[in-house]
């Protein structure tokens, strides 16, 4: 059969579980006795094991059902999970990725066996005594096909409730029939939930189905193996419901057994995944004991806290970006109307215009919420690195991250990981301190980084914080002097800003040791080049003996902003509107000489000023004479700058596009946009020209 | 030449700077364009003189004559943007004017060792020669590498 046209869908899910996975090991490694996270590993690994095994991935199947017979033995209580264990699980969750890494990328899943692995999973599972390997055997058959002993008493699977027992019994009084009905579906059916529903369907065309087991919800979402089973209330023979059943496809075998009064006295319960590998009776107990502790479990918020489903369409991001783009040329086209000249403007005619305004703006907001990915799923992989780096340093850390939900455009997401990636683990080596040290200071042993996200108007901040050390601002200065960055003399005036500034030149590093996580002075120079190549900017407190905080502010789109228009000699620019905190009026005389720095005093703030004609070299036809003077107030991070402009246009709303690959580089321009008249307008980079 | 099969020529854009023929391979070759506004790029090297918007892109565009060292001179109804894609960079460049796309089978290309011309020996791949012309073949991959 063709899996090609599914082979995508299985990459996409199998990725999902696998991030929940990763989640549930590392959430198991906090609380080892956690059942309820036990039990979803085991789930994980199990859709895993199905998805591989149907769309053929023979490897990834063998090895996840390696998987879940340790998992199997855990949840039987047969092992116990430890960090070995869990370090184990964790490296067959590498194995799985890497899997998966070879499907994205060949199709196939790759020669690697991992044979070492197994062999330690199979070592971890022969501690038990035997009695559990035939219990194991019997798990790990449980998808082959489940022995039709159990299948006899399909009743066992379902926990009927003292409702249902009264429906179950005023039915039976009212001499209606009531089944039980286990279907078992082909193992090569691909769609379940569909099939699951067509069977839904027939029974309901005859009856009532009152129970179902698991549940509908778990049913259309898939959250099932291979068979299913309900009650169904009806007057119709168990023949016809045969019938009928065995008329739909992709079916294995179908189980109906009457159900009388007294066979649902209650004392049948038990669920249904463990009753198909554990003896009736003995461990009945343990079971309830078992649900017991999971309720309680459940209930604690975030830990096996159900995904939400909603109706989703998985959309390729070209797509979207066709239609940002499409948006985007409607905005031009929208903006050339607004200045059209030479037509008769009608109050019509400016209706439909503004009519017109107001949809692409929707369209826009809808396009680019479409666009708007959590940062959660940067987020999710912190955690592990987290956990993986604490090892290696022997170190202990606590990542705290809040804000997972907040939203950033697709392309910021994707560009976003690798510089929080270097700014944690920056906090994790030179940020915290030995367990020894910070003893010593009198913290708590364990280091805490935390990792936060919110939205802040248009920006959306993400911040890096540790409890550690804070940075060294004498060494810092110390080593700037020596690699020549910086005089002697000079270095005495540096204010504190100044200081932290150093650290994003390129390869400049305190460290005094290179270690595997950093130190090897690559690092902070790429974070900030990104950033500011994303159209945000990086900023650093830090507090000797106290930690530092990393704080990145991010634009929330890229494509469309706001921006003032101005004319500096006859050269179209835009500054983002999101920069400038004001515009004022000087004359000459108002600007004075500090330090070989024109400045400006606004408030009693000294503002440098910059003249953009100079800076950006725009020819000058002749030497004019300004009395009144425009000064474009702009912001970067807390420092003010004044931008003198020849005149201002005025507020369009523009679509940002790059200068090219040919271009890439040049400072102070942040890109080009179209306006309405087909000329190009050059956006400034507030960043490199405040 | 003994009629050679045409899967051994190649196609060339030829186009005139000063008095001489350049040609460029025409597999990178997107369009041509006529002269239009060029909105001046501040900060990057001298023969780049801005983007232009076509039909929609942002395309930068490069100034051969500056290019290659020789005297600027006014643009004419002549003048003309040939706009060239390599992997993913797209550029124009002003030329002179544009004259014809010609054909040049494989052994009249010699390579271009004692060979003088106006420009570097660095941008030309080759010298190939039709109908008793010469027309100088244009190494794209390094005319587009900036800086150099």
């Amino acid at each position: 059969m063709d899996m090609s046209q599914y082979i995508e869908i299985f990459i996409e899910e199998s990725k999902e579980h696998l991030q929940a996975l990763n989640q549930s090991l590392l959430q198991l490694e906090q609380n080892p006795n956690d059942t309820a996270m036990i039990n979803e590993i085991f789930r994980v690994a199990h859709t895993l094991k199905g998805m591989a095994g149907t769309m053929g991935f023979n490897k990834m199947a063998r090895f996840t059902h390696d998987m879940e017979d340790v998992l199997q033995a855990l949840r039987n209580d047969e092992i116990k999970a430890n960090s070995n264990l869990v370090d184990v699980l964790f490296k067959c969750l590498d194995a799985l990725e890497s899997y998966l890494d070879n499907i994205v990328n060949s199709g196939s899943e790759g020669d690697e066996q991992y044979d070492d692995i197994l062999q330690v999973l199979k070592n971890l599972k022969g501690n038990n005594s035997t009695e559990l390997e035939f219990q194991l055997k019997n798990a790990s058959e449980e998808t082959a096909a489940a022995s039709s002993a159990l299948l006899a008493e399909p009743a066992k699977d379902v926990v009927i409730n003292q409702y249902e027992q009264n429906v179950i019994n005023k039915a039976l009084e009212m001499r209606m029939n009531v089944y039980t009905i286990t279907v078992v579906l082909n193992k090569g059916c691909l769609l379940k939930a569909a099939r699951a529903f067509i069977i839904f369907q027939a029974l309901e065309k005859y009856g009532e189905i009152i129970k179902s087991e698991p549940k509908v919800e778990d049913i259309e979402d898939e959250k099932f193996d291979f068979r299913f089973t309900v009650i169904v209330i009806s007057k119709e023979s168990k023949e016809l419901f045969a019938k009928e059943l065995n008329s739909i496809a992709e079916i294995d075998e179908v189980i109906i057994n009457p159900l009388e009064s007294d066979t649902i006295s209650g004392e049948t319960r038990s669920k249904t995944d463990n009753t198909l590998i554990k003896p009736m009776g003995q461990v009945t107990n343990n079971e309830d004991a078992d649900e017991g502790k999971k309720d309680s479990k459940d209930i604690k918020p975030g830990t096996v806290s159900k995904p939400k489903t909603g109706k989703t369409v998985r959309v390729d991001i070209d797509r979207l970006d066709m239609l940002m783009n499409l948006v985007s040329e409607l905005i031009i086209i929208k903006t050339r109307l607004e200045e059209l000249e030479g037509v008769e403007r009608s109050q019509r005619y400016n209706e439909a215009v503004e009519y017109l305004e107001r949809i692409t703006t929707n369209m826009h907001d809808a396009v680019m919420k479409v666009r708007m990915v959590p940062i959660e799923t940067v987020f999710n992989r912190f955690p592990r690195m987290i956990r993986d780096i604490s090892k290696e340093l022997g170190k202990e850390i606590i990542l705290t991250m809040s804000g997972e939900e907040t939203e950033l455009d697709r392309t910021v997401i994707d560009e976003i990981g690798d510089p929080l990636i270097h700014l944690l683990r920056n906090s994790a080596d030179h940020g915290i301190e030995s367990s020894e040290k910070r003893k010593r200071a009198g913290k708590p042993e364990a280091g805490n980084i935390s990792l936060r996200a919110y939205q802040a108007g248009n920006n959306v901040i993400i911040e890096v914080e540790d409890d550690g050390q804070g940075l060294n601002l004498e060494q810092i200065k110390h080593k700037a002097i020596e690699r020549g960055l910086v005089s002697q003399d000079m270095a005495g005036t540096l204010s504190q800003k100044d200081i932290i500034d150093f650290i994003f030149r390129p390869s400049f590093s305190t460290a005094d040791k290179i270690t595997d996580i950093s130190g090897r002075g690559v690092g902070l120079d790429v974070v900030k080049t990104k950033i500011e190549a994303l159209g945000g900017m990086v900023e650093v407190e830090t507090e000797p003996g106290k930690g530092s905080k990393f704080i990145i502010r991010l634009p929330l789109t890229l494509a469309i902003i706001q921006a003032l228009l101005v004319l500096i000699n006859k050269e179209k620019y835009a500054i983002p509107l999101n920069a400038i905190k004001e515009i004022i009026n000087i004359v000459p005389e108002d600007i004075k000489m500090v330090q070989k720095q024109e400045v400006i005093l606004l408030r009693n703030m000294v503002v440098p000023i910059v003249r953009l004609d100079k800076v950006l070299a725009v020819p000058q036809e002749e030497e004019k004479v300004q009395k009144q003077l425009t000064a474009v107030i702009v912001k970067k991070g807390d420092k003010l700058s004044g931008f003198l402009v020849d005149s201002l246009i005025g507020q369009q709303e523009i679509v940002i596009k790059s200068l090219g690959k040919l271009l890439v580089g040049i400072k102070c321009i942040a890109g080009a946009t179209i306006l309405g008249d087909g000329n190009v307008a050059l956006i400034l980079d507030v960043n490199s020209l405040a | 030449m003994d009629g050679i099969a045409s899967s051994d020529a190649k196609q060339f854009v030829v186009f005139k700077l000063g008095k001489e023929e350049y040609g460029l391979d025409i597999q990178k070759v997107t369009t041509i364009e006529k002269m239009m506004t060029i909105a001046r790029v501040p900060k990057t090297v001298n023969y780049i003189k801005g983007v232009i918007n076509l039909r929609g892109e942002i395309i930068p565009i490069m100034d051969l004559r500056t290019r290659f060292k020789m005297a600027g001179i006014e643009e004419t109804d002549e003048t003309r943007i040939i706009i060239i894609k390599i992997d993913d960079i797209v550029v124009g460049m002003i030329v002179d004017a544009v004259v014809e796309v010609v054909q040049l089978q494989e052994d009249s290309i010699e390579g271009v060792n004692n060979f003088s011309s106006d420009i570097s020996m660095d941008y030309i791949h080759g010298v190939g020669k039709a109908d008793g012309r010469i027309i100088t073949l244009l190494n794209l991959e390094k005319l587009i590498k900036i800086g150099e």
